[in-house]
């Protein structure tokens, strides 16, 4: 029977005391370049903080009138509500196309693509002009046999307000783009997954929904939560439509009332950084919980019960065994 | 016919007839021809392409034959017979079916984002709709049956080889299968893992369970294997008592596959 020494550093084979070993202590290689470069950036910084301070055109004191006006504020609940609402519309439906892209179904691997060809393939503001025009190309919509006896119509301009054009433009563009990034990720999971489930006897939705997808997401946010951000700012075009309560619309009204350009941009441009910043916080905490299991391994908290269960488990293995050894 | 018929049906829970099986023009499986007893430990072996794997997922469906006829305890796998045709079954079916056959796999393919009760427990709630609390006091009895008792809320990159394939078998058989298909459930582990895997498989063995296994592990057939098949070339080149097979293979081609393995 051999025995190890625990610290091993401690002794040697015989037992005696083994000195320690000098640690390395080596100069480290000088970098000259990187000091060159901190200079150089750092005095760019130094006359940029100074302009922004010193510039009077940049109307330090308009910046902060408007930055809690109300026009302001209520343009950036239009904001996010429009891009909430746009995502939301443009992730259901893009989860439902790459469900699509891979069916069995001939047909629905077809509608799907062309869906992609054409909303991808067709600038966001054409799509945008279009949905605000949609009462002209179809006044009342109805619904109906094809061919045969309408049921009930409406009038396509109740139904289709400013808000909900926007909405549609916006979501079924970025629907497109999202369709392709959920297919990415749901072909990034391994085959094995699948086929293992599979062999349990599960279903292919719930495969989907449970095993696929979860897994896929890991691939799918980081990209996702960039269209999010993208769709925060794409959401200033809804002018097109026209759409007129967004946030750019707001400070552009403001600065064109004003004569004052340049502090509303300001004002502008800092909600948006505002808002993106919040978006990435929650990215951050979204991927973590995807991650789980990967990225993120910390080790599943077990409750309370299941860990009693778990000991008394591995108390009743620790018998048997007992047992068996005895016998 | 039909007193052989029953006789064998009787004995037989899984039965391979005449099956063949091609990708594209290859013809990977070449007419074979197996039954598998109830409670038996059935032991597959042959070098890579010759097939072993491939019969393995004809089994369970994972691959569909293009000839020939399997049934598990009496039932075609895959297909309905009706008015003189096979008709597919639907996916409802088949999942029906795989529900009964537990599956091991060389890379274990434990679901990543899980933990490995939530593994366990994933199937028989989902699917079986069993309650939460009863299908993991289940997983939990499993876990310790194959030693990992304390590994419940450790997910998977946690856990090393030897112990995932643990957990993967745990996954299976809380599906409660009548029979369980090992596909090379040693072959991607560390040498010193492939111990606890194998000693969890002959515990299962000893415990009654009609398995099919294909492995390099020759002496996992001779101990635990009640018959030996040796696959080349998508055709069984001989069968029989593990002992017999290795200590006395008739054919040439069996005797220069063990010379190599052993």
């Amino acid at each position: 029977m051999s025995i190890q020494a625990p610290d091993l550093p401690a002794t040697d084979r015989s037992g005696h005391a083994a000195p320690a070993p000098e640690l390395i202590n080596a100069v480290p290689v000088r970098h000259p370049g990187r000091w060159v470069g901190a200079a150089v950036v750092f005095l760019l910084l130094a006359q940029l903080g100074q302009s922004l301070v010193t510039n009077p055109n940049f109307r330090w004191d308009i910046v902060g009138t408007y930055i809690m006006d109300v026009l302001v504020i209520q343009g950036i609940g239009w904001t996010l509500l429009l891009t909430v609402l746009s995502m939301v519309l443009a992730v259901s439906l893009a989860i439902l196309l790459a469900f699509m892209r891979q069916s069995d179904n001939p047909l629905f691997r077809y509608v799907s693509w062309f869906w992609v060809w054409f909303f991808r393939g067709t600038p966001v503001y054409t799509q945008l002009v279009l949905w605000g025009l949609v009462s002209v190309l179809y006044p009342k919509i109805s619904v109906g046999v094809p061919f045969g006896p309408e049921l009930f119509q409406f009038s396509t301009q109740d139904l289709v307000t400013a808000g909900v054009a926007a909405v549609l433009g916006l979501g079924l563009n970025e629907s497109a783009y999202l369709a392709e990034i959920f297919r990415a990720g749901l072909k990034s999971v391994d085959g094995g997954q699948m086929e293992a489930a599979e062999a349990l006897g599960m279903r292919k939705s719930k495969i989907m929904w449970r095993i696929v997808l979860p897994q896929a997401m890991r691939v799918i946010v980081p990209p996702t939560g960039n269209e999010t951000i993208g769709m925060l700012k794409t959401t200033s075009l809804v002018l097109a439509v026209p759409f007129t309560l967004d946030l750019t619309f707001a400070t552009n009204g403001i600065a064109n009332r004003t004569y004052l350009p340049i502090p509303l941009l300001i004002v502008a441009a800092f909600w948006y950084l505002v808002i993106t910043s919040l978006l990435m916080v929650g990215q951050f905490y979204i991927e973590r919980h995807f991650g789980k299991g990967v990225d993120n391994l910390v080790q599943a908290p077990v409750k309370a019960s299941q860990a009693a269960a778990a000991a008394r488990a591995a108390k009743g293995a620790r018998a048997r065994k007992e047992e068996g050894e005895g016998q | 016919m039909t007193l052989t018929h029953d006789v064998r049906t009787k004995e037989a829970l899984v039965r391979i007839e005449g099956v063949h099986k091609y990708f594209g023009e290859h013809h990977v499986l070449r007419g074979i021809d197996m039954n598998v007893k109830e409670g038996e430990v059935s032991v597959i072996i042959g070098p890579s392409g010759s097939g072993k794997s491939t019969l393995l997922r004809c089994v369970n469906l994972m691959e569909t034959i293009s000839a020939g006829r399997i049934y598990v305890r009496d039932e075609l796998i895959g297909y309905r017979e009706a008015g003189g045709r096979l008709h597919d079954l639907s996916s409802r079916e088949i999942a029906a079916q795989r529900r009964e056959i537990g599956m091991v796999f060389q890379r274990f393919n434990l679901f990543p984002h899980k933990t490995a009760v939530q593994n366990i427990i994933e199937a028989p709630t989902q699917v079986k709709k069993q309650s939460k609390p009863a299908a993991r006091a289940k997983a939990l009895e499993l876990l310790d049956r194959v030693g990992l008792a304390d590994r419940a809320g450790h997910y998977p990159a946690q856990l090393s080889g030897g112990q995932q394939q643990r957990v993967a078998i745990a996954r299976a058989l809380a599906m409660e299968p009548e029979l369980m298909l090992f596909d090379e459930p040693t072959s991607a582990l560390d040498p010193e893992l492939v111990g606890d895997v194998l000693s969890v498989m002959k515990d299962l063995a000893k415990s009654g369970m009609t398995m099919i296994v294909v492995t390099h592990e020759i002496g996992f057939a001779r101990e635990v294997g009640d018959t030996l098949t040796f696959m080349d070339g998508g055709v069984v080149v001989e069968s029989g008592d593990p002992r017999e097979v290795i200590g006395n293979p008739q054919h040439a081609r069996t005797r220069e596959f063990l010379s190599k393995v052993l």
